[in-house]
């Protein structure tokens, strides 16, 4: 309660902004630097493949299979929850919109069923872990084994094929390519982002994330209603897997039951690498955003350069431990 | 004059222990109730019953002569109080503007904020309330880099904020300075000034005899007395204190 009695000259006022700034930023900025350290280097490294266009597109192409998933996954880590399931729910769903075109022969209504399948696999993880009371870690390992096993029963490890969606209003939309090139996954993936950023951001909802993640007994005495925040926040990955799965399954012409296996450590380090603290409370959407395409990016760029294939998972853990660190001091500083 | 609120025997137990059994405890209006007790005499079971945090097992709440069932904090806030937690309630990765609207952010009718007035209202409210100067306020400041005092202070400016009837202060004098502790027993006066009411809990007896109309003793779960403090003197109160700490009984 003591004022804060200071006059600080023109000069000494602009550095406090900028200053300010830097702070609120720091996080933000400390990724973009080094999704443009990594371009830089991938370009000065192999200048035939990163000075055209094809690598862009093949990017565009294949980070937004789990790139959605990684935007509402940063602000359940944000509400100090984590989510591991949604590789699972992303075969559910496909396995919902299976089923439903089954039984009405409507791509459209599949695609809804899909989606609400997806939505209610998520908010029964929510129930779960909220209701019970389990640790959403541990609850999450067993609905991911859990949802993947009802796949397998249900499909008895067989695929479908969707070439019977060519041409379609719903694949052309969702996967199509705009001017015969642009990969559409792209804009969904940005369109997301934005409504993610400004539900995160810009609404209650979000306020009451950040909160929950940052002092969940603060939250609960000054009336915020937790539980339902956080069951919702789970409901909103699963969505977003089922949606995510229908990307991948459209634009590859096959849906395969094992589908969502191997995206679990890129998305979770999308997340971590985009400067989302582990321990709640701070995180932000651009972060996740630059996140996905630094670990879309470093596979393709390994193999551009002239390495071996065998380099991936060193420069992989290299670049994820690095930047955890660089957050990790970054975040001292800042405070 | 009449109640702000009342309260008939309340009795709350958690688990195997009882913490309050049949505490009848009432608040007028424009008068600040100090409530004294040990620590486990209840004080905080107490005061969480009243914002609505935990439900009693049994007994009714009144505010204004209405009997309200079901208390939560979104209605206790709704009804006009206002607490300033012994654990402050405040988020502290969060900037001062969405401590200040915790809970309770203003919004449009599809739940969208309106960051503008709340980064207004913060700054109008800690120059006009808290007597900062206009450009030491900055509503983006992290609340982490604030002292324990200026903690307290948006803890409290919060409550002001929402024209509460009823100011219920949990312990607001820990870890404050001399000078600190100075302003905020101003505060307490000031509500008084304003025609509010005020539940004032502390520790330090001498802090809660100085403003306060009534005194409240709570032991092991139980009201063991009330005093105006017109009517006993200060040396009396805590000579009293002390006998009940040892006895369980007042005389």
């Amino acid at each position: 309660m003591t004022a804060r009695v200071e006059t600080p000259s023109q000069g000494r006022l602009w550095t406090a902004r900028v200053t300010q700034h830097i702070r609120k930023n720091g996080l933000q900025l400390g990724i973009i630097g080094v999704l443009f350290g990594l371009w830089l280097l991938f370009i000065v490294g192999a200048p035939d493949t990163f000075l055209k266009a094809d690598i862009y597109r093949a990017l565009m192409t294949s980070v937004p299979y789990w790139g959605v998933i990684a935007l509402p996954l940063t602000m359940v880590i944000i509400a100090g929850d984590i989510d591991l399931s949604f590789i699972s729910i992303m075969a559910v769903g496909m396995v919902a919109f299976w089923e439903v075109y089954d039984i009405t022969g409507s791509l459209g209504v599949a695609f809804a069923g899909c989606l609400t399948v997806g939505f209610l696999v998520g908010l029964l993880n929510g129930v779960i872990i909220v209701g019970l009371g389990i640790p959403s870690l541990i609850a999450t390992i067993g609905t991911q084994f859990f949802w993947r096993g009802v796949v397998e029963v249900i499909r008895g490890g067989q695929g479908e094929s969707l070439v019977l969606t060519k041409g379609t209003i719903l694949r052309d939309s969702l996967v199509g390519k705009i001017n015969g090139y642009f990969p559409a996954q792209a804009i969904w993936m940005v369109l997301i982002g934005i409504a993610v950023w400004m539900l995160l951001n810009r609404h209650k909802f979000g306020a009451h994330v950040y909160l929950i993640g940052d002092n969940e007994n603060s939250a609960r005495l000054m009336g915020v209603n937790v539980g339902r925040t956080r069951m919702l926040l789970f409901a909103l990955v699963g969505l977003a897997a089922a949606f995510g799965g229908v990307l991948q399954s459209l634009d590859v012409w096959y849906f395969w039951p094992n589908l969502g296996e191997g995206y679990l450590m890129n998305t979770l380090a999308a997340v971590f690498l985009g400067g989302t603290s582990v321990f709640g409370g701070t995180g932000t959407i651009l972060g996740t955003f630059a996140g996905c395409f630094i670990i879309g990016a470093i596979q393709p760029g390994i193999i551009a350069i002239g390495l071996t294939g065998y380099w991936t998972k060193l420069i992989y853990g290299l670049i994820i431990t690095v930047s955890v660190a660089m957050h990790t001091i970054l975040r001292k500083r800042i405070s | 004059m009449g109640n702000i609120l009342e309260m008939r025997g309340i009795c709350k137990s958690f688990g195997e222990v009882q913490s309050l059994t049949d505490v009848d405890f009432r608040v007028g209006e424009n008068e600040i109730v100090g409530l004294l007790g040990d620590n486990g005499a209840g004080k905080s079971t107490l005061i969480k019953i009243i914002t609505g945090f935990y439900r009693p097992d049994g007994g009714e709440i009144y505010f204004h002569g209405q009997q309200v069932e079901n208390l939560t904090v979104p209605k206790a806030r709704a009804l006009g109080v206002e607490t300033v937690y012994q654990e402050r309630a405040l988020a502290d990765l969060q900037t001062l503007w969405r401590n200040i609207f915790l809970g309770r952010e203003l919004s449009n009718r599809l739940g969208f904020l309106d960051i503008g007035t709340m980064r207004r209202e913060t700054h109008r409210l800690m120059v006009e309330a808290m007597e900062y100067t206009s450009s030491a306020v900055n509503p983006d400041a992290v609340i982490k880099t604030f002292s324990g005092g200026e903690k307290q202070g948006v803890a409290i400016t919060r409550a002001l904020y929402f024209h509460a009837e009823l100011v219920i202060l949990d312990e607001p004098t820990m870890g404050l300075s001399l000078q600190e502790t100075r302003k905020l027993i101003d505060f307490v006066r000031s509500i008084k000034s304003a025609g509010k009411s005020a539940i004032f809990i502390d520790h330090n007896v001498f802090h809660v005899y100085s403003v306060a109309d009534r005194v409240v003793v709570l032991d092991r779960g139980r009201v063991a007395g009330e005093f105006l403090t017109k009517d006993i003197t200060l040396d009396d109160l805590m000579e009293k204190m002390y006998r009940v700490a040892q006895t369980g009984s007042l005389d």
